[in-house]
Order: C-alpha cells, then structure tokens, then sequence
C-alpha cells in the first residue's frame, strides 16, 4: 500500500485465540462463556498466595494441532516463562507465557488477493493465559473513577499466534487474518466467536519511504476484536503515521489502544519500563518435551484443511468460485460432503447449497450447524429430481416445507400429493380430454402456429396442478397431434 | 499431665496415646498450657488455636475410645509455619501484607497432617515472607532462642524451631529455601529436614523462591522426623515440580549402624567465615561418626563460594515476580489512592517491610533489561556448576558433613544493620537448596550454652540415609536429651 | 559496576513500590554492595555450562481436561478489601 505517494506499509500482526478447552489452562475451572462474575474462579486463577499452576493437556494438544494446521514445526522441547507487569487484571502480576522456546515455529499460510498469491510467514505461536476482565464505572477507561475486576475469563487458555511483518496493505491484512480464522475453525481448536471477544487481533505497523529495506518504528495496536475495527484502525494508524512523518517528526514505538466510539487510536503505555517485562523461566512449570510420536498422533486428528478441500472439489467439477464459497466454512463444507457422500451430481448439489438452501439459512437467520434440514434430506431431494419424481419447481417448495417441518423430502410429497406424474396411461386420459376440449388450439398447432402447442402444454399443467413431467407432456403431446 | 506429656518425643506420646495414659484432649490441653506459660517470653506463635486444637482432639479421642487403631501422628499437637495456608485460618507470613488474609483452601500439607490426625496448635513465627536468617523480620514479634533469650532463634522458620525446642509443640513444619529449616534447627538445638526438592508438596505454601523452596519437619528426634515425613511427603498433583515417585518408609532407615558409611566432608565448609568453636564441635562429631564405623575422608565442593551470590540473585528474582501479586486488590492490605498505580505502589511501601523491599529490588534490578544475562541468567549457570560439585562428590561418598551454620545463634541485632554480613552467613546452607538435594541438621554440641548443628547433605531423594546416619549419631550421642532451662530464663525475663 | 540513584528509581518503579528518600538511599548503598560481591561471579567461565532453572528434571506434568468445581463467591472474596457485587474494586486506572 503506498501512503501519501512515498510510503510503504509494513504490518505484522499479533493474533490472541481462545483455545476450545474445557477448563482453563492451569486450574480445574471452567472455560464457559458468561456466568456470574467471579464465579469461575479459584485459588489458582485468582493468584492466592501459595496456589500453583498445572498444566492442561487439551491446551497442548490444540497448539500442536494448530501448529500442524499452520505448516510449524512443533518445538521438541519448549517451556513456559513469567511475563512480568502490574495490571489489575492479572491476577498475580504476571502472565505465565512462552517467551524464547515457544511450541510452534516458522510456520506460514497462503492468501489472495485480488487473484495475487503471497506467503505470510508465520514466527511463532505459543500458548498462555488470558487476563481478566475490567468493567469501568464510567464511558470508558480513562474516564472511570473506579473499575471493577472480574477474573472469570483470567487463566483461560490462549494461543497467540505471531506473523512475520510480511503485509503491505490492508486487504492483504484481511486476507491474512481471514485465513487465519478459517484454518482455526476448520482444526476446531477454537470456536472464533469473535463477538465473544474468543479472537482478538495487535496490529503492528509501521511507514517506510518507498524503496527503503530497513524497517520503520511501528506502533502496536492491541486488543482488537472484529476484522472491521482491524481494517479502521488500521487506516487511522497510517494516516496518523504519515501525517507525523509528513510534519518531520519521528513516530514513537509505543503501545496503543483502539477507541471504537472516535475511531482513533490511542497511546496506552508509553513509559520505557512498560516494555521491561523481566521474562524469565516459570519455576512452577516444568518445560515440555514433545516426541514425534506425539506430534503423529495429533496429525492424524487434522482434518481436510480449506486450500485441499477446495482443491478437491474442483477435480468433482467444481468452480474455483465455488469450490471456495463452499469451503468458506468448515460446517458448510462438512454440510456439502456429507450430502454428496449419499450420492448424486456434486455440481448440481452446489447449486443447491449455495443457493436455495444458504437463502433458507439466510432469511431464517440459522447455521448451518442448527440446520433443521439434514445433508441426507437434502440429498433425498435432489435424487427425487433426478429420478423426475419432482419437478425442479416444486422441488423448491418441498426445500421449504423440509426447513419448516424437518421431514424427510420423500414423505412430503406422499403426503401432499406431490409426485410428478410421469405414468404414461395417467398423462395419456388427460392429453386426450384437452385435446378434446381445445379444438381451436389443436387446429392452429396443426396450421403450422407451434406457439399453440405451448398453449396446450399449460392447460394439460393445469389440470395436474404442475405435477405432470413437462418432458413427458411435451412428446407425448407431439406424438398424439402428428398422429 | 503436663509432667507426664511435655517434653516427650511424637513416639513417646504415641505410646501414652495408645495405652491410654493420657487422652489427646488432657495432652492438646498441656501443649496449651505450656504455650500460655512460656510464650509470652518466646514469642513462637503467631496464632493459638485453642478451640480448634480441642474440637480436633476430641475427634481423636472418639476414635479411640471406639478402639480404632491410632495412626502414628494421630492426637499429636503440632505448629505451622505462618507461611502454609490454613483454610479459615489466618496465614499471615509474618507480614503486614497479609494481617487479615483468610486462606479459602489448604495447603497440602495442612490436609496430609489433617487427615493423619494431627491436632493445630497453631501458626508460628517468621521472617516475613521467609526472608532472613533471625525471625527479625517478623512484622509482628521477635521470636526468642529459649536457649538464651538474649539471642536470635534462627530463622526463617524460627518460631517453628522454638516452638518445638521449647516443647510449645510435639514438631513443627517449617519451609527452608536457603537454610530456613536447618539453620534455626541448630540454633535451637532440634532436628530439622529440608527434603528433596520434590519431595514434599509446595501447593498452598506462600512463595519465596519457587524454585528453592522446600517443606520440611523440625522435631525432637531423628525418629519423629521419619514419621513427619512419613505423613508430608509423596506425590501431589498439584504441585507440577513434585516427584512421581512412591514414599518410601522413612522409618525403615532408622537403624543404629553406620558401618563402612562413607562420609565427606567439603574443606570449603570450614574455613573463612567459620567460627572455630563451631568448628571444633563439628570435628568432634566426625569423631563420634569414625568411631561408630563410618569411612570420613575430606573432599571439595569447589564452587562453594559463589553459591552465596547465585543464590540472591536466584532467590529474591523469584521473589520480585512471587511478591508482585501482593497489590491490594484481591487480598490483603491496601494503601488509599486516587488511581490503581498509587495504590499499587502506597499499598506495597506500606505493607512490606524494609527486608522485603531490599530483596524485591535486589530481584527485579537482576530480571531488567541488560542485566539479565550478567546476573540471573549467569546465577543460573553457577547453579549448574554447584550442582556438578554434588554430583561428583557423590561418586565417592554417600553423604557429605558440614556445620550447619557458620555461628551458633547471635544475638538481636546483630546483623541488622548489614544485611550482606546477614546473608554471607547462609553459606552452609544455601548450597544445598540450588542443588536440590535434601540436608537434614541434628545436634551437635554447645558453644557457649547454645546449641549448634550438624548438617548432613545426602544424594537427590535419598533421605533415607541421612536418616540412618543422623538416626545413629544421634543414639550414641546425648546432645538432643538437653534441655533449655526455660523456667530460669523465663523468670529472668519476667523480672526485668 | 555501579547502580546510579536513578537506577533504583526505575526498579522501584518497575516494581511498583514508593520509595522515601532515605530508602532510595539507603538502597542504593546497599544494591551497590551487594552487587559488588556478586560481582565475583565473573570470574567463573560459564561459556559452556547450560543454565539450570528447575532443581530436578521433570518435564511433561500435565493434568487432564475436567472440570473442578470453583470457589464460592463469598470465598473469593471475603479478602477483598474492596469487593462489592462480586467484583473486586480498584481506583480509577490511568493510562500513562
Ligand atoms: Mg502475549
Ligand atoms: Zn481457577
């Protein structure tokens, strides 16, 4: 991205994910959203003198399978360090950390953008704990006079995840980030419930003048926690930043903060010692030694990752476009596979999911995973095309029928009568009464007017309430006039 | 009953105990007594629990009287460290910070002697957050070396030895991070464990120095000391630096043979710093440990002198990071102030004291930026090298002799006003901490009327030797049947 | 080497304690001795020796993914010295 004609951009990015545990990373509580404040606590995670952390299983297994699903490689040994500030929502005034030999390095993902692919470098990712949570008395932060703690969310397992400065713009940013949420929700290490604050986002950017290979001072963003207020923030920050470099002065390395209401960034802790964090190895945790036995077994828990899935369903015939829409997301993905598992054409079936049935979704403001239609419902359906039991049409309407109902497409039709009449005897007894009865018309046809067999064609649809097969109607139509 | 109970080993009560010459309400009742009479002079406790004490032993008692078979801790009255959480009950570590603090759960410890059917007299005496050598830096009281009251107890865990020396309890568990257990165990004429780094669950014990600290037993006997440990030690999965490994039976050591033992002693453990008379007993002791058949010869622990400064700058970076939780918002005191940064900094000026400061700053000047690899990360390295000296000591020998402490105990402030005279003084002890193998101290003599130590250093998890040397020296020798003549220096004091 | 009054302000800070005159004094008197004995540590060669951070080497102690049930809100905080609704309370936070 080039700012103001002389600068380039330069974003990293600082990914926090809560990791999809049952409990929170060094203590029995429970990880659950929500709950009384202060209720999901105990002595570990409230930092009681003489309380000490163990580590949870589950939270090691998630970063490998998230290290894997991110092409890292998953450190044989690496240990947990303390992170050494004063902030009242942490509860004993450190965050137990990775810092030098976290679990996961030198990873990296592929985005595009506009048709353009580029590799994001990924440093590190490394596992740690959630603070709590602070509720201000007043509009915000600085205009409380006093806040309260709440220590519910403060021990809950996070990965953080660190990319290499790799972008220049912010749709390469976008790009990166939802990538980065789609390959975590595909691996199921976390939810990425972003309203629930379960991702949140330090951006990292700096200016340089075009051409310049050294980096320039950057300013970090944190605790962002929706792509939108990414994308703000960051237009803000450049422009900020050009703006200082255009007036001779130097941007400060500091740490800022996002205020959604204004739109503007603001500075947070600006004081040299902020950045004197005093890591040094947890004493109450001992390091991790993980063999390669280990790492094989959590492989082989990984799923179909987006960029071969979407591959895959090409070599079935589908789009790019396509393939990539229905792979946007794991649960329609896993919707899609599983429909086509029960058989039938995989491009029609694409029609059909991204079309009708996401319309259904859509208007009715469901997921895919509270679908009260199933992938085999579905697939029944389009068999029932298939077979010419249903016309295309009605076929739509029973899909509607199938949402608000939850029955099988099969029991629809018997029930409502619906079946596409494709008996020749039944179809022949009403070809003859309006042959019959439109005398004119069949007078015309045989003048040479073709348009008149349309006219035919629509009394015959008529009288079986659109369930005769058009096909069958048309020839048999054809062959009884020539006669 | 207070002839019959006080003074008498955690065995002997046992037996009384059980042929039912005393109920442990009668004996819970004596060490009450006992602690009204003396403690206004010695100052150990911190907190009395009569009710509780008394609710307890007539648990015990009911069990007895439905002839259950009595554990052999059951009914015994006992003293913790004001540093390992009690729940319900004020654990103060002898600081400001936490006058008022209310632990909700206990620490382990407090459940094993709990559920082995001890009975809490009480929470004694400290260094504040166990930071010291005297049990000077109690915010609340000094605590008196019932040898001479003139004198310090030792410390960090000095209420602990003095409650136990002072028969004010049946044992106590202190906690030893650089010599807390031991150091005050010699001063005080007791036997005092510091176990395997490991071997005893640190959950629910007030941090120091996370990776140095250690629970252990101060008791009258070697014997009592095996049964203690028999009820702390093991496997805790709560704490994620205990050792998987199953408790032996400590007692299975206590054997009166020490033939053909190999014993060495370190010649950087006597020299400069080292009080003749000390040294002189110590000699003696190697005598006794000749005479009874043991193979002592004399080796090198050569990096002994660096352990001092590796040790604080271990120890108190630890501390700066341990500490940091102590900010007046969850527990404990707080400083007014308009925002959360004044009172972050008011509440930790006031509610520390100058010892902890001094430690606290010490601490975190060796984690800042550009220091860390000239101090804490070197001081880690040096740990290495003093671990190696151990280990290769241990190809020859099965356990290594020292003083306990370079002194006996001195008198109140003394080594105030210099606190590294104060800290060159854990020289003896500290060493063993940043290898993490176990020492225990046992009696050993008097210079000038006060008791001093002998320290025995063993192999990582083999306490069951030191138990079998200490156990040993101790029946051939008559040193821990000496009492302090209490009822002359409490009236001496009482009149002054 | 030398702590500087100024050193020990920024540790103070650091470490978020109010320091009087008198203790900044007195402290840095006393970090400079100390220190200065640490200093000896220098001459030890420790190029090649590894660092040890835990006195007995374990690795891998993990705890399996259940629920334990939490502490009762009145245990939590009944030590707070400002706990009202649950929450703990503390005075206006400033951002610089
Ligand atoms: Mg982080
Ligand atoms: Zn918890």
């Amino acid at each position: 991205m080039v700012v103001a004609d002389k600068y380039e951009m330069v974003c990293g990015l600082e990914v926090h994910v809560e990791l999809q545990t049952k409990t929170k990373i060094f203590c029995g509580c429970t990880t659950e959203f929500g709950g009384e404040q202060n209720t999901h606590v105990c002595p570990v995670c409230l930092g009681m003198p003489g309380a000490l952390p163990v580590l949870n299983r589950e939270v090691v297994n998630y970063a490998i399978k998230a290290g894997l699903a991110l092409d890292c490689e998953i450190a044989e040994f690496s240990k947990f360090d303390r992170k050494n500030y004063f902030y009242p929502d942490l509860s004993k005034n450190y965050q137990t950390s990775q810092f030098d030999l976290p679990i996961c390095i030198k990873g990296g993902l592929e985005i595009e953008v506009e048709g353009d692919k580029k590799w994001i470098g990924i440093t590190r990712a490394h596992m740690e704990e959630d603070a709590g949570k602070l509720v201000h008395s007043g509009e915000t932060i600085t205009t409380s006079n006093e806040s309260s703690v709440d220590y519910n969310r403060a021990g809950v397992p996070l990965l953080e995840i660190v990319s290499e400065p790799d972008m220049r713009s912010i749709p390469e940013v976008l790009a990166y980030l939802e990538k980065l949420v789609q390959i975590l929700e595909y691996t199921e290490v976390s939810d990425c419930r972003l309203e629930q604050g379960s991702v949140r986002f330090d951006v990292n950017v700096s200016l340089r003048p075009i051409g310049a290979t050294t980096l320039g001072t950057r300013t970090e963003t944190k605790n962002l926690n929706s792509f939108s207020s990414v994308r703000r923030c960051m237009e803000y920050e450049v422009a900020r930043q050009a703006r200082v470099l255009e007036a001779g002065e130097k941007v400060v390395q500091e740490t800022r903060t996002w205020d959604e209401g204004q739109g503007i960034t603001l500075s947070l802790r600006s004081k040299e010692e902020a950045h004197d964090y005093r890591y040094f190895p947890e004493p109450d945790l001992v390091p991790l030694v993980i063999d390669r036995e280990w790492v094989e077994k959590i492989r082989k828990t990984l799923p179909e990752l987006p960029a071969a899935r979407r591959a895959r369903l090409q070599t079935l015939g589908l789009s790019a476009y396509d393939a990539g829409v229905i792979t946007q997301a794991k649960d329609m993905a896993d919707f899609f596979d599983a429909a086509l598992s029960c058989g039938g054409d995989a491009k029609t079936l694409a029609n059909w999911v991204m079309g009708d049935f996401t319309r259904l979704l859509n208007t009715n403001q469901c997921s895919v995973a509270d679908s009260p239609i199933s992938a085999k419902q579905l697939a029944e359906l389009l068999t029932l095309i298939d077979k010419g039991t249903l016309s295309g049409k009605i076929a739509k309407s029973v899909l509607e029928q199938m949402y608000s109902t939850s029955k099988d497409p099969s029991r629809i039709v018997k029930e409502k009568g619906l079946a596409q009449i494709s008996d020749e005897g039944a179809l022949l007894g009403i070809i003859d009464g309006v042959i019959a009865a439109n005398p004119q018309s069949v007078e015309d046809y045989r003048a040479g007017k073709d348009r008149a067999i349309g006219f035919l064609v629509g009394q015959i649809m008529k009288a079986t309430k659109g369930q005769a097969n058009p096909g069958l109607v048309n020839q048999l139509l054809k062959e009884k006039l020539s006669s | 009953m207070e002839s019959l109970s006080i003074g008498k080993s955690v065995s002997e009560l046992h037996e009384l105990l059980v042929n039912k010459n005393i109920s442990a309400t009668e004996l819970t009742k004596a060490y009450i007594d006992r602690i009204q009479a003396v403690d206004p002079d010695l100052q150990a406790y911190l907190t009395v629990l009569e009710d509780q004490a008394l609710t307890q032993a007539a648990e015990v008692d009911q069990r007895i009287a439905q002839g259950e078979v009595l554990g052999a801790l059951e009914g015994i009255p006992m003293a913790l460290k004001d540093n390992m959480c009690t729940e319900g009950v004020r654990t103060s570590c002898a600081s400001k910070m936490l006058e008022n603090f209310i632990p909700p759960y206990n620490a382990t410890v407090t459940d094993r002697l709990r559920t082995a059917g001890t009975i809490l007299l009480g929470k004694v005496n400290m260094d504040e957050f166990a930071m010291g050598s005297s049990t000077e830096n109690s915010y609340f009281t000094k605590t008196r070396n019932p040898w001479n009251l003139e004198y310090v107890p030792g410390g960090s865990s000095g209420g602990a030895a003095v409650a136990v020396a002072a028969d004010e309890a049946a044992f106590s568990l202190g906690s030893d991070t650089g010599g807390s257990i031991r150091q005050p165990a010699a001063f005080c004429g007791v036997v005092g464990m510091k176990p395997t780094y490991g071997a005893v669950s640190r959950y629910g014990l007030i941090a120091y120095a996370s990776s140095l600290d250690q629970i252990g037993p101060l008791t009258k006997t070697v014997r009592d000391n095996a049964l203690v440990m028999n009820a702390i030690a093991g496997y805790d999965p709560l704490d994620s630096t205990s050792v998987p490994q199953d408790k032996p039976d400590y007692t299975k050591f206590l054997v009166n043979d020490i033939k053909g033992l190999k014993i060495g002693f370190p010649r950087e453990y006597f020299g400069e710093g080292i009080d003749p008379d000390v040294a002189r007993g110590i000699q003696a002791s190697i005598q006794t440990l000749i005479n009874l058949g043991a193979e002592v010869a004399e080796c090198s622990l050569p990096h002994t002198e660096y352990a001092i400064p590796a040790y604080y700058l271990i120890a108190t970076a630890e501390a700066s990071s341990n500490l940091a939780r102590y900010d007046g918002v969850r527990y404990g005191f707080r400083a007014e102030a308009d925002d959360v940064l004044g009172m972050f900094r008011q509440t930790r000026a006031e509610g520390f004291g100058p010892e902890v400061k001094r430690r606290i700053m010490l601490g975190t000047y060796a984690l800042s930026s550009g220091y860390y690899d000239a101090y804490y990360l070197k001081a880690q390295k040096v740990r290495t090298l003093i671990k190696q000296d151990f280990d290769r000591a241990f190809e020859k020998f099965d356990i290594l002799l020292s003083p306990a402490a370079p002194t006996p105990a001195f008198k109140f402030g003394e080594k105030v006003a210099d606190p590294l005279a104060m800290y060159l003084s854990d020289i003896t002890t500290v060493p063993i901490n940043l290898a993490g193998i176990p020492a225990i101290s046992i009696p050993a003599g008097f210079v000038n009327g006060l008791p001093i130590g002998l320290q025995l250093m063993g192999k990582a998890l083999d306490e069951g030797t030191l138990y079998r040397a200490a156990y040993t020296f101790e029946q051939n020798t008559q040193y821990h049947t000496l009492k302090p003549n209490l009822a002359r220096e409490v009236l001496t004091c009482g009149s002054r | 080497m030398t702590i500087s009054r100024e050193d020990v302000e920024y540790v103070a800070a650091l470490a978020r304690l109010e320091l009087t005159e008198q203790e900044t004094q007195e402290y840095t008197e006393q970090l400079n001795s100390i220190l200065g004995y640490a200093a000896m540590l220098e001459r030890l060669d420790t190029s090649d020796v590894q660092p040890t951070a835990h006195a007995v080497p374990l690795h891998n102690v993990l705890r399996e993914d259940q629920v334990k049930s939490s502490i009762n809100h009145e245990k939590a905080l009944r030590n707070a010295p400002d706990g009202e609704e649950g929450f703990f309370r503390v005075p206006k936070i400033s951002l610089t």
